[in-house]
């Protein structure tokens, strides 16, 4: 394999499973805040060992994020050298404007979550929650800004070779980042939502903790099914923006190989890039057009409209579009039928449904990764949209042997970090709520 | 303003944003990198880590961002050392990877416990002797072409001069770490870190001198720099009071001599650089603050975001860091 490919993978394997801690942080750190404010408000000390056991669960998956982080800050220089060169005027300030607005506040205040609940007042400790909860959606927003700018570049012109900064807040504030930053957001708080309702579902199969596990599954499961609704139309909003903005994008997600009035979406089947044929398909005539144009004979263009060397490959975005299309439909029926069975007051015992929310933790993870395989590849083959194609951005003075064997190195580093974290939560969680920490 | 100010600004931003990393992230990976010697069981492994526990990964932001700072203000330097340290620096990601999660590791995953108290202690030596090693290096200078691009090896990283100023780095971490460890935990640990001090002293005044002898005959430009001399005046001053607050008893107050005797070392290699950010073998290949920089206009912003952003992150640090004050015992 080439540099090119290695290089790739490699930085696709960091930030996946980067990607797996930041987004179950989003959502447990609305939960902490959530819990304390309740137990503020309160002053039920249920509450507050509720609280303190998502802390404690949120203190593994930030060593997590913040070793796995660190590798994707890394990357660009000892990768992407050339992609630094060419972009470091636009790309690399969101990078530390995050460090210096977001990533400092969320690591020095859950030092005060983990360690400080008896050194510092209810209102403090109350505040540092909240500063957590917004320190890393801040967080968020800076990383999408970033990506936002990979997929959808604004503010800048091309001058000597490069790209330089003409208008801050135009490359901000692109077209993507807006409805990208609250797609992920909702995404994050699903992941951690169902997390948290599968934990106390668990519970309550189990009998142990009972009190606490219904006052963690009402609060989850009703922060779970108003998000999995929205994020339908966050959802629907991006699609709009991706037909805009990255035609060929688009056609690739759905397999339009001709540009048509009237266009289909395809619901299932298997796309072969070469015979620019899909097999088996499922469409439903002109929901395409009318999603994307409101209007069911609007023209939307096919991949012949582009030149073959712009286009990305089809199967992985497409099956990885449809994968998260079709866990996103699963979590809005989830939804449906938990909010019946809140409003009949038989959520906590309707025992069957309680082992669905129990297998459903691992996919609002999944859908998290689909989502985001999607839209990269689905960005191939360029780094930065119609600026800087991937093959031109890797580093030219770093050997495949070299990115083969720190390669061959991460895959079993983060092998055995995944394998331990499932392993220790699964112990955080046997240990129950009450457990001593640290 | 002019665009030269602002790289000047960013030079010093950065040098700060480094200089407080070595002094917070200094002790923890001190402390760490010392556990094997200062510890004799797992209760007194449990007190290090106590110590650490709470600030460690505040800590480490100071060098996430000292990295974004780089990439974003001198994004020609960030690539060139990126991509040419490759190895090296994959070496310092999986340390620090493994130093990120030892300590919950140690804590939750009681069956290996040996196995992450010396994936702590490796995930943390390593790092600090491979940062000093990289700054020798660029400091010494390293073959660079037309394009900027690194044109050596893996072995071009570890010739004399580099190594003897890794282990310079790596002793004055050494120093954070075990005052600090003298100064924050109360029992035994205390006591062997308060014998330890002045052996490592001891050592750093040997890496020093012959990091001065070297400099004066292999780098003789930059011997006339008089800020160079300032901080090496102030590095012995700093290292003669962590040891007489040692011999009287005031930990505190060695702590704080360990973090002054580090910003002279940042002063020093900082007039030793200045104004390249990493000296080629050829001169005029040299990456300066002048011909690596992002433009004025990124300069800017985010000159103003920094003013904004770091007084705040200053403000809520020290505050944090005095909630947190008192002995691990």
């Amino acid at each position: 394999m080439d540099v090119v490919m290695l290089s790739r993978i490699q930085f696709g394997l960091a930030a996946g499973v980067h990607f797996i801690f930041p987004s179950l942080t989003l959502g447990l750190t609305l939960l902490v805040f959530l819990f304390e404010y309740k137990f503020y408000k309160t002053n039920d000390e249920l509450f507050k060992t509720i609280s303190s056991f998502f802390i404690k669960i949120l203190g593994l998956v930030f060593a997590l994020g913040v070793a796995t982080g660190i590798v994707l800050e890394f990357s660009f220089g000892t990768n992407w050298a050339e992609y630094s060169r060419m972009v470091g005027d636009i790309f690399g300030a969101p990078l530390a404007a995050e460090g210096i607005f977001a990533f400092f506040l969320e690591s020095v205040f859950l030092g005060v979550l983990l360690f400080a609940r008896n050194k510092v007042s209810k209102k403090v400790y109350l505040l540092s929650a909240f500063l957590v909860f917004f320190g890393s959606h801040l967080s968020g927003l800076w990383i999408i800004i970033a990506n936002s700018w990979m997929q959808t570049p604004a503010g800048f012109a091309i001058e000597g070779g490069r790209a330089v900064l003409t208008n801050f807040w135009a490359a901000a504030l692109n077209p993507s980042t807006l409805v990208r930053f609250i797609h992920v957001i909702i995404a994050g708080w699903i992941s951690g939502s169902l997390f948290a309702a599968g934990v106390a579902a668990w519970y309550l199969v189990k009998q142990q903790h009972t009190q606490m596990a219904q006052k963690i599954l009402k609060t989850a499961i009703i922060v779970f099914c108003i998000m999995s609704l929205v994020q339908f139309a966050s959802g629907h909003l991006h699609a709009v923006q991706v037909t805009n903005l990255q035609p060929e994008k688009m056609a690739t997600f759905e397999a339009l190989w001709q540009t048509q009035t009237g266009a289909p979406m395809s619901i299932i089947g298997i796309p072969i890039e070469s015979e620019k044929k899909t097999y088996f398909e499922i469409k439903i005539p002109k929901l395409l057009s009318l999603l994307a144009y409101f209007d069911p004979n609007a023209q939307v263009k096919g991949r012949d409209a582009f030149p073959e060397d712009e286009l990305p490959p089809v199967l992985l975005p497409y099956f990885s579009y449809h994968v998260m299309i079709g866990l996103g439909s699963l979590f809005a029926l989830l939804s449906i039928i938990a909010l019946l069975l809140l409003l009949r007051k038989k959520l906590f015992e309707a025992k069957w449904f309680l082992y669905v929310l129990m297998f459903a933790i691992p996919l609002p993870i999944l859908a998290n990764e689909f989502g985001w395989i999607a839209a990269e590849v689905g960005r191939q083959p360029w780094a930065v949209y119609k600026v800087l194609k991937t093959v031109d951005a890797v580093s030219t003075v770093v050997p495949a042997t070299h990115v083969l064997l720190s390669l061959i190195i991460f895959s079993l580093i983060y092998l055995l970090l995944v394998v331990l974290f499932i392993t220790i939560l699964i112990k955080i969680i046997k240990n129950g709520p009450q457990a001593q920490t640290y | 303003m002019d665009i030269n100010i602002f790289q000047n600004i960013w030079f010093l931003i950065i040098g700060f944003l480094l200089t407080v990393y070595s002094i917070l992230d200094g002790f923890d990976l001190g402390i760490a990198s010392l556990m094997p010697v200062l510890t004799k069981n797992e209760k007194e492994q449990k007190q290090v880590m106590d110590s650490i526990w709470p600030v460690w990964d505040g800590n480490e932001v100071w060098l996430i961002t000292g990295g974004a700072a780089l990439f974003a203000a001198f994004p020609f330097a960030y690539a060139t050392v990126f991509s040419g340290f490759y190895l090296a620096l994959m070496l310092v990601l999986f340390a620090l990877i493994f130093r990120a999660v030892s300590m919950e590791f140690w804590y939750y995953d009681e069956k290996r416990k040996k196995l992450w108290a010396w994936a702590f202690t490796i995930g943390s030596l390593l790092p600090s002797l491979l940062f000093g090693v990289a700054l020798g290096n660029i400091i010494y200078g390293i073959p660079i072409d037309l394009n900027m691009n690194f044109t050596g090896s893996f072995f071009t990283l570890l010739r004399p001069f580099p190594l003897f100023i890794g282990l310079l780095g790596l002793s004055a971490i050494l120093l954070q770490g075990c005052t600090w460890a003298a100064y924050k935990i109360e029992g035994d640990v205390a006591k062997r870190a308060k014998a330890m001090i002045n052996k490592i002293i001891l050592a750093s005044v040997f890496f020093f001198i012959l990091a001065i002898v070297l400099t004066i005959g292999l780098l003789p430009s930059i011997v006339s720099n008089l800020f160079g001399w300032i901080g090496a005046l102030f590095y012995a001053i700093a290292l003669s009071y962590v040891y007489v607050c040692n011999r009287d008893n005031k930990p505190f107050n060695a702590f704080i001599g360990s973090s002054v005797s580090f910003v002279s070392l940042w002063i020093m290699a900082g007039a030793a650089l200045y104004p390249n950010l990493v000296r080629a073998t050829i001169e005029a290949y040299n990456l300066t603050i002048f011909n690596a920089s992002s433009t004025a206009l990124t300069l800017k912003i985010m000159f103003i975001i920094a003013l904004i952003g770091m007084p705040i992150v200053i403000a809520y640090t020290v505050y944090v860091y005095r909630v947190f004050k008192g002995k691990v015992s």
